[in-house]
C-alpha cells in the first residue's frame, strides 16, 4: 500500500499542506490563492487537493460547484480550473451541494487515502493541500500517508486574536510531535483599511501580541500579514481569483508576497536535497 | 448512570455550525452569561476537544477538575463562579498541548463528558461544538439521546 501511494505521488515535486487549529481563519482562501499564485507560471503544473470532508470549501472558491469527478483507466481524474491547475475534494463527489458528509474519523481517512492513491495527477510542481481546522484524523493521516512522497512543510493560518492563537500554538505543537517542518504563519484578518476614509481598525485586536509575538516565542517564521479586504470574501463566493480581481489591493501585495516566500522555500529546500543526493 | 447525572438538567441545547470561526464558543459564553444573568443556573459543556475556546473565554483556562462521589466536578467560572463548566481545556497539563486524537478516542472522552460530570440541578446545559459533522457530533447527540434536547441553534456569518 506505501509502495502504490509511493508511485502515485513519485512525480510531485513540492507538497505544501495549508492548516491551522483553527476554523474560519483563511486556510481554503489561502490555498486557492496560492494555487492561482503558483499556477499564473504556466510552466508550472499546480495540483490542489481538499481534504475537508466536511466543509469543503474549494470547489466554491474555485469556481468549480456542480463539476463531476471522471474516471479513466489511470485513475480519478483531477478537475482542472486552468490546464495547468487541478483540484480534487469531496465536493465533487456530492449529489447535492448540501449533502452533510456525516462520516466518523476511519472512513474519512478512507477518503483521503483514495483521493492519494486513485487520483491522477500526472507531473506535478505544486501539490497543495488544504485541511479542516484541528488535529485529528484527517490531520494524522494525511502526515502519514504523504510520507511516502516528501512533505515541504506546513503553512499555518491565523488571526491576530488570542482565541485563534490559543488553538494555532496547538497546531504548531501537533507539526513538532509529527515532524512536520513549519514553512511560516500567515496572519489573515491583519487589520482593515476603509474605502472610503482610509482610516486603519483593528477588527481582530491582537491582544496578545498577535501572530508576531507567536512567530516570536515558538522561533517560526511569520511569512506576512493580510489586512481585510471586503472584496476577498466576495471573489471567493463567486469562485474567482481574488488576486486577479483586485491586483492593488493591499491584500494582494501581501499574498503575493507571502506566495513567493513559500516558493523560495519549497525551491532552496530542493536544492539542498538535490546536494544531500 | 447515563441519565443520573443529567437529571437535574432541564434543558439541553447545542450549538453547532457547519463552519469554523464563525463565533459558536463566542454565541454559547454570551448566552450563558445572559441567562445566568437572568437568575437561571447555566452550565456549558465544551465537546471541542481539539480546540477548545471556552475555559479561555470566562476566564478559566487555569482551572483543574475535581473528583466527587458522582464523578466529575464541573469548573465553576463566571464573575460569580456560578457557570458550571465541562472542557478538555481543564484536562491539559498545559495549555499549547495538541490533543492529537482520532475519533474512538474523542468519543470515549465526549461519553464521559456527558455521563460522568455531575451537573447538579441546572436549567440550562448549553453544548459547544466544533466545527463540521463528524466524531464529535455524532458521539454528542448519540450520548444525549436518552435526554429530551431542547434543540439546536445553528451559527453562521453571512458569507
Amino acid at each position: 500500500e506505501a509502495a502504490e501511494l509511493r508511485a502515485r505521488l513519485r512525480a510531485v515535486r513540492h507538497t505544501v499542506l495549508v492548516l491551522s487549529g483553527k476554523g474560519g481563519v483563511g486556510k481554503s482562501t489561502f490555498s486557492a490563492l496560492l494555487a492561482h499564485g503558483l499556477a499564473a507560471d504556466e510552466t508550472k503544473q499546480v495540483a490542489l487537493l481538499d481534504i475537508d470532508i466536511c466543509g469543503p470549501s474549494i470547489p466554491k472558491m474555485m469556481g468549480l460547484e456542480g463539476e463531476q469527478v471522471h474516471q479513466s483507466g489511470s485513475g480519478w481524474s483531477p478537475v482542472y480550473v486552468e490546464e495547468n491547475l487541478g483540484v480534487m475534494s469531496v465536493g465533487f463527489l456530492l449529489s447535492s451541494p448540501d449533502d452533510a458528509v456525516i462520516w466518523r474519523g476511519p472512513k474519512k481517512n478512507g477518503l483521503i487515502k483514495q483521493f492519494l492513491r486513485d487520483v491522477d495527477w500526472g507531473e506535478v510542481d505544486y501539490l497543495i493541500v488544504d485541511t479542516p481546522p484541528g488535529t485529528s484524523d484527517e490531520h494524522l493521516s494525511i502526515v502519514q500517508y504523504l510520507s511516502a512522497t516528501h512533505i515541504d512543510g506546513a503553512v499555518i493560518v491565523t488571526t491576530p486574536q488570542e482565541v485563534s492563537l490559543q488553538d494555532v500554538r496547538k497546531e504548531i505543537n501537533f507539526c513538532r510531535k509529527v515532524k512536520l517542518p513549519i514553512i511560516g504563519v500567515v496572519e489573515n484578518m491583519s487589520g482593515f483599511v476603509c474605502p472610503k476614509c482610509k482610516n486603519e481598525s483593528q477588527i481582530f485586536p491582537p491582544t496578545t501580541g498577535g501572530a508576531e509575538k507567536m512567530c516570536q516565542n515558538f522561533g517560526v517564521s511569520l511569512l506576512g500579514k493580510v489586512p481585510l479586504d471586503p472584496q476577498i470574501g466576495k471573489s471567493c463566493d463567486r469562485g474567482q481569483s481574488f488576486l486577479a480581481e483586485a491586483p492593488e489591493s493591499p491584500a494582494t501585495l501581501s499574498y503575493r508576497k507571502i506566495i513567493q516566500r513559500i516558493q523560495e522555500y519549497c525551491e532552496q529546500h530542493h536544492l539542498q536535497e538535490e546536494k544531500i543526493m | 448512570a447515563e441519565r443520573a447525572n443529567l437529571a437535574g438538567v432541564r434543558h439541553i441545547l447545542l450549538v453547532l455550525s457547519g463552519k469554523g470561526g464563525v463565533g459558536k464558543s463566542t454565541l454559547c459564553t454570551e448566552l450563558a452569561l445572559a441567562l445566568q444573568h437572568a437568575g437561571k443556573k447555566v452550565g456549558i459543556l465544551d465537546v471541542d476537544l481539539c480546540g477548545p475556546s471556552i475555559p479561555g473565554m470566562l476566564r478559566a483556562q487555569d482551572s483543574a477538575v475535581h473528583q466527587c462521589a458522582s464523578g466529575w466536578v464541573p469548573v465553576l467560572a463566571g464573575r460569580d463562579k456560578a457557570i458550571a463548566l465541562m472542557s478538555i481545556g481543564f484536562l491539559l497539563e498545559r495549555p499549547d498541548d495538541a490533543v492529537v486524537w482520532r475519533g474512538p478516542k474523542k468519543n470515549a472522552l465526549i461519553k464521559q463528558f456527558v455521563s460522568d460530570v455531575a451537573w447538579g440541578e441546572l436549567d440550562f446545559l448549553i453544548v459547544d461544538t466544533p466545527p463540521g459533522t463528524s466524531d464529535e457530533h455524532i458521539s454528542t447527540v448519540e450520548a444525549l439521546r436518552p435526554c429530551q434536547l431542547l434543540g439546536a441553534l445553528l451559527v453562521t456569518t453571512p458569507q
